[in-house]
């Protein structure tokens, strides 16, 4: 179980927290032009990588925000988490 | 007749303190102090169980929890028993009942023994090859595998005892009290770091506590006097917390570990009450040290199991520590310095040794002239080959190694003997490392696996560090401390050591016999009685990863999960298949390090304490009228209200009736209920919502069916606007939750835009529903100032009024297809204004109804309950409910998905209702829709998602979803049941007033 540093609140234990999945998925702006294939690519194509992954999570049972997390799913460790709407960090 | 072997006063006993205990029956005594083994082996008792699958008689091997054959069962006077508790660590109390786990029916005459000469049939992965087929033999073999194997039997009353889970958070965590954790301890304390010390003995000390001889010496003293006082001046330090009997089980990342503290087993059975059992410790460090130390390896020799074999070190132990002789006379096998250790202890003890059995050819060890000094025999370059004796060990035969150690030449020697103890060198215990994620390395000249790379910010110190004599732990335990703590000097730098160690060591894996291999009986997991002959069989078969192998031949499954044996099989793996240790690597360590009793891990969540419950404001009202409760989520709704002698099903028909005939009363106050406000609330939920909601007029109500973005229905409610930027939205009692989390998402990362803010209110109203033809005259008693006329009060509105001096709202909205009002009031008022609809019902029969009826009734009008009629599979358009799906709005969640390929076509499975030829047979929830039942396999169209025998329409009603349902209207299908064919027919889902008459029907 490791410790997420709320943007918010500070750290927190992670039970505090839910995962949302990838981050930087934009919601197309016009569903209606897109193709099924364009669609089906938003809609279900998600990275599941070993290594570092951008994320989205919120601290659900806290101040209900939403952000972004850069993790390394390979032991947890976080890199870097920053508010939504700011740019991801450049290794 | 019972021997006594207790020599002299071990450390840890009080002889003043007899304590007396029964296993298997017997009554025994033994001392304060003791712990069930050595209490048992002071009384001689050395045949403790069964093995797994031989059945093959086994006894104590080691004094800790690495141990594999001592697990026993206890038990008390009540029905309390626990299983799979290892008796090296049960400290014994008065009253102590305990049996053998793994036999029957009974340890010295076992039924099972007899696979031991079945044997040549039982090969490494038997259970695989045997048991599985034909499968359905399968009920008769698991009652015989499960009566002769079984792991201990399970209590079947619920657990008496308390249980508690504390968080701690700390500096500095330190593993394990021996030498160098409390060298650790000591020193992260003394440098100001908040610091925990914990170990899972009732003693602190580790192992050279009971170390005891001129030959190691810390600045001129006996190496234990030295630890002696450096723990008892640890003991005064303020901000060190020390724990004993506490085990740590689990070490997860961010230096996060569950330890499991002791406290009442040790205690006589009348002192335990109303104390804690045990605590789970959650425990977040900053630091953490791992000082758990090292287990001594066995030896893979034939026959290496028989009872009165021990570890050289726990004969050792049992001597110094518990004053207790394992046998009269002993012989000790070793490849490596650590059995003259425990050749000296005895001697010094005055118990017998008969021969010390080297496979080492030449030794220039201090330790061994001390021990040749007392005239005793070395067979040095010698291998044992063979032991004998059926429930203990009375002979072992002897030959000398070969040059390169494959082989035994010359001729046999017997040697007689009532204990053996053997050492094949130490196994540091990095399990706790390797599941923090730390990796290892592997060191060719001693063989071992040591810690790599620390995954968080911890330390390995001692000799679970590779650090095995006194003087390497002394040397580099203060310079790996400094490094650690980044502090100039420690107490420990300038120490004067003597160790007399050499630390020279003959590895082999697998001792070579005079017998061909499928001829011997090497026991490599005594547990799991896999052999060394099982393990090459697996790789012969094909078998090359080590997690494979470990599976196949269940080596390492047990609960000790191969503490002792593991590093064994690597070793046999790693020469017959050729490959090395180190790119073997070791199978994964799981936690628990050691077994949890299920009372630590659930702690206090049991009972009502097991989940919340949430009750609405007018819950006491329900009881008082007898309602039966039904769990939705973690409410308690009210669920029927049987009168006199009714069941459910006759309570749930008046109900009904009455509802429709005059007028019900529901407890609504669970629906989820959501404050939205802002200047872009409007559109926020155009964008939610499958329908249109700019255009909705203050004061007007409005149902809507909520789609997550792939299309499926999510959830549904009436949305009421209450001001020009101001709604309150309801939602399904289970879906409130996640509803307001999915809508604070959208706002928060895909709209942010929006000015609308989201207060969840659920728990703020009250909601009373008062419905039937009749329910106008009851609410216009309980709110006389208040216009209920149609004109003004229509369907599908809402208005603002008072009862009495508090402030409510109140809309006309109906989930029952009746004239219905809701009454949404502060919380606390919940109660008395339920009261009052009551007492202004009363002369229409006014009748408090529960979920059950409210499903019947909204099934009757067709209307959907999310999450019954669907399944996240279902989209409006699959529900026939195209009507509310809008197809001005350019975009709503969802919206999309509902003309891909998969969702537009026409087979989907589709809502529909269903009639039964036989009126008065009611159909099955969840029973299969099919069209023809003469077809193999039948073709399943679909299944029933509610049913109900509806008293108003007296006739059986049913929901459902078929395949390409929509088109199907009047056509014949059949409901397969176990007994018989149900024949029904597909209907419009709406059963009762299509029109809506009611809704506005005047009596
Ligand atoms: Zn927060």
């Amino acid at each position: 179980m490791f410790i997420i540093n709320c943007p918010f609140c500070g750290e927190r234990e992670q039970s505090e927290f839910k995962a949302g999945g990838e981050a930087h998925i934009i919601r197309p702006k016009q569903p209606t032009e897109l193709s099924d294939d364009e669609w089906a690519e938003y809609l279900f194509m998600r990275k599941n990588i070993k290594g570092v992954q951008f994320e989205r999570w919120n601290h659900a049972h806290g101040c209900r925000k939403w952000f972004n997390v850069v993790r390394d799913t390979s032991n947890d460790e976080i890199k870097a988490i920053y508010k939504m709407g700011e740019k991801p960090p450049v290794e | 007749m019972i021997k006594n072997l207790r020599v002299k006063t071990g450390k840890a006993i009080d002889e003043t303190y007899r304590i007396s205990f029964k296993f298997n029956g017997n009554a025994y005594y033994g001392f304060k102090g003791d712990t069930l083994s050595s209490a048992l082996l002071a009384n001689d008792v050395h045949l403790v169980g069964r093995s797994f699958k031989y059945h093959r008689p086994r006894g104590i091997m080691t004094a800790g929890s690495e141990e594999p054959n001592a697990i026993v069962q206890l038990h008390d006077k009540s029905s309390r028993t626990e299983p799979n508790v290892r008796a090296t660590e049960i400290e014994i109390y008065e009253g102590l009942e305990a049996s053998s786990q793994n036999c029957w029916p009974s340890v010295k005459f076992d039924i099972g023994g007899i696979n031991n000469f079945l044997s040549p049939l039982l090969p490494a992965g038997f259970y695989y090859k045997t048991f599985m087929w034909p499968s359905s033999f399968w009920e008769k073999y698991e009652y015989f595998i499960r009566k002769s194997a079984g792991l201990g039997k399970s209590p079947t009353e619920p657990d008496p005892d308390v249980y508690e889970h504390r968080y701690i958070h700390c500096d500095v965590l330190v593993i394990g009290s021996g030498i160098s954790g409390i060298m650790a301890a000591k020193t992260a304390a003394k440098n100001g770091f908040k610091t925990l010390l914990v170990d899972e003995k009732p003693n602190l000390g580790g192992s050279t506590i009971y170390q005891n001889s001129d030959y190691f010496k810390i600045n001129n003293q006996n190496s234990c006097s030295w630890l002696e006082k450096e723990i008892n001046e640890i003991k005064k330090l303020t901000n060190l917390e020390i724990k004993i009997r506490t085990s740590v089980a689990a070490y997860h990342g961010y230096n996060f570990l569950l330890a499991r503290e002791n406290l009442t087993d040790h205690l006589p059975v009348e002192q335990r009450k109303d104390k804690t059992r045990h605590k789970l410790l959650k425990i977040r460090a900053k630091k953490v040290i791992s000082a758990t130390g090292s287990i001594e390896r066995p030896m893979i020799f034939d026959n290496n199991d028989r009872p009165g074999i021990l570890l050289s070190s726990a004969i050792k132990k049992y001597a110094d520590f518990f004053g207790v002789a394992c046998g009269e006379k002993n012989v000790l096998f070793t490849n490596n310095d650590s059995a003259y250790e425990t050749a000296i202890t005895l001697i010094q003890k005055g118990i017998d040794i008969e021969a010390i059995v080297d496979n080492r050819e030449e030794i220039d060890s201090k330790l061994l002239y001390e021990v040749e000094k007392n005239n005793i025999k070395i067979f040095k370059g010698y291998t044992v080959t063979d032991t004998f004796g059926y429930k203990r060990i009375n002979k072992i035969s002897i030959k000398k190694l070969s040059k390169d150690g494959q082989k035994v030449v010359g001729s046999k020697i017997s040697l007689s003997c009532d204990c053996l103890g053997v050492s094949g060198g130490w196994t540091p215990a990095v399990h706790l490392f390797t599941q923090s994620g730390g990796k290892l390395k592997f060191r060719e000249d001693d063989q071992v696996f040591i810690p790599n790379t620390y995954p968080s910010d911890q330390l390995s110190i001692g000799s679970c560090a590779g650090d095995f004599t006194l003087d390497e732990i002394l040397i580099n335990t203060p310079k790996s401390l400094k490094e650690f703590f980044n502090i100039k000097n420690t107490e420990y730098d300038n120490l004067e050591v003597i160790s007399s160690t050499n630390k020279s060591k003959r590895n082999i894996w697998l001792l070579p016999s005079d017998k061909v291999l499928g001829k011997t009986k090497s026991f490599v997991d005594y547990q799991n009685d896999s052999t060394a002959k099982d393990i090459k069989l697996a790789l012969r078969e094909g078998f090359r990863s080590i997690e494979h192998v470990k599976r196949y031949t269940t080596t390492g499954m047990g609960t000790d999960q191969g503490k002792l044996g593991n590093m064994h099989a690597l070793g046999i793996i790693s020469e017959t298949a050729g490959a090395k240790m180190g790119e073997l690597g070791t199978t994964t360590f799981r936690p628990p390090y050691t077994p949890l009793t299920f009372g630590t891990i659930v702690g206090r969540n049991v009972g009502e304490y097991f989940d919340i419950f949430r009750k609405t404001p007018i819950h006491n009202w329900h009881e008082e009228n007898k309602a039966e409760f039904e769990n939705v989520g973690q409410w308690k709704r009210a669920w029927y209200y049987p009168k006199e002698n009714e069941n459910m099903h006759q309570a749930v028909q008046r109900e009904s009736k009455a509802a429709r005939e005059s007028a019900g009363i529901l407890d609504a106050s669970t629906l989820g209920k959501i404050d939205i406000q802002g200047t872009d609330a409007s559109e926020f939920l155009n964008r939610v919502y499958t329908n249109a909601w700019s255009k909705l007029a203050i004061g007007k109500c409005r149902y809507g069916l909520m789609l997550n973005e792939d299309g499926m229905v999510y959830d549904d409610g009436v949305t009421t606007r209450l001001g020009e930027n101001h709604y309150i939205m309801t939602t399904t009692t289970g879906g409130a939750a996640n509803v307001m989390g999915k809508l604070e998402d959208y706002l928060q990362t895909e709209w942010p835009e929006l000015d609308v803010y989201l207060t969840s209110v659920t728990d703020h109203y009250a909601t009373v529903s008062v419905c039937g033809p009749n329910s106008k005259k009851i609410i216009s008693e309980v709110i006389p100032d208040l216009d209920f006329s149609d004109e003004n009060f229509p369907h599908m509105s809402f208005k603002n009024a008072k009862i009495g001096k508090i402030n409510c709202r109140v809309m006309r909205i109906s989930f029952t297809g009746e004239q219905s009002y809701e009454i949404n009031i502060q919380a606390n008022y919940g109660k008395s204004v339920w009261e009052k609809c009551m007492e202004a019902g009363k002369d229409y029969n006014i009748t408090p109804y529960g979920t059950e009826t409210m499903h019947l009734l909204r099934a009757e009008k067709g209307f959907i309950i999310v999450g019954q009629d669907t399944d996240a599979t279902m989209t409006p358009i699959d529900l026939q409910m195209d009507w509310i799906v809008s197809k001005k709005k350019y975009d709503f969640i969802g919206k999309r998905s509902l003309y891909r390929s998969d969702t537009i076509r026409k087979d989907r499975k589709q809502l529909i209702g269903l009639l039964t030829e036989d009126p008065n047979e009611v159909l099955e929830e969840g029973a299969q829709i099919v069209a023809d039942v003469n077809k193999s396999p039948i073709e399943m169209l679909g299944h029933i998602t509610s049913s109900y025998y509806s008293p108003n329409l007296k006739k059986s009603i049913a929901l459902g979803v078929v395949r390409g349902g929509k088109n199907m209207m009047g056509q014949k299908l059949i409901i397969p049941m176990e007994k018989k064919n149900i024949n029904v027919t597909v209907a419009d889902p709406v059963f009762l007033d299509k029109e809506n008459k009611r809704l506005n029907a005047k009596l």
